[in-house]
């Protein structure tokens, strides 16, 4: 598989490519995309990402956990997690790409 | 939130672009991370989270309505993980 890690700097770098705004308005356009994502599950709102995926925020309960090291027991608060469920297109092109490779 | 109302706030964010080129900004994040984790690539966004592909062998599954024995190929699945500053920002009320 490859080894290389994409990061803010690729995205807004494709944008400049793409759309042709400045490697600076690209940058913050990148941060802008994320944030609002961001604040829509802060919110407790899902967002859903036609033919990449879905966020949804879960609210989990309170349960007793243990900390590995000592054994002690310790409370875990209730707390909200955040779930990704890639849609049908995104986990396809990952196979059709990665299983190809393998052959 | 959907695709289309996140691109209408960044559209109302930035007046001063076009509508089409705020479409072509979100489709190029989304495209670039999908072509980044079928080349096996891993998509870090400090703060944000991180997607990475995970392999899962091939087994051999049962239908579960017949029992019978089904061979499932090996694949690949996406994943992600929260990053630390939105996990703090869910909790934070």
């Amino acid at each position: 598989m490859g080894d290389h890690t994409v990061t803010r700097a690729h995205l807004s770098e494709a944008i400049y490519q793409e759309v042709g705004l400045s490697r600076n308005e690209s940058s913050v356009l990148v941060e802008s995309v994320l944030d609002e994502i961001a604040a829509a599950l802060g919110r407790g709102e899902m967002v859903k990402i036609s033919s990449f995926g879905s966020f949804s925020v879960r609210s989990k309960g309170e349960r007793i956990g243990r900390n590995p090291k000592t054994g002690e027991e310790v409370p875990i608060l209730p707390r909200r997690v955040l779930v990704f469920r890639a849609s049908h297109v995104l986990k396809n092109r990952i196979n059709e790409v990665l299983s190809a490779n393998e052959q | 939130m959907t695709k289309s109302e996140l691109i209408m706030r960044l559209a109302e964010l930035n007046p001063h672009l076009y509508q089409r080129d705020v479409e072509k900004i979100v489709t190029t994040i989304f495209d670039e991370i999908t072509e980044a984790l079928a080349r096996g690539d891993r998509v870090e966004l400090r703060g944000f989270g991180a997607f990475s592909v995970k392999r899962r062998d091939a087994r051999t599954g049962r239908n579960p309505r017949t029992g019978q024995a089904v061979d499932v190929e090996e694949k690949f699945i996406p994943f992600f993980k929260t990053g630390k500053q939105l996990r703090e920002q869910l909790n934070t009320d």
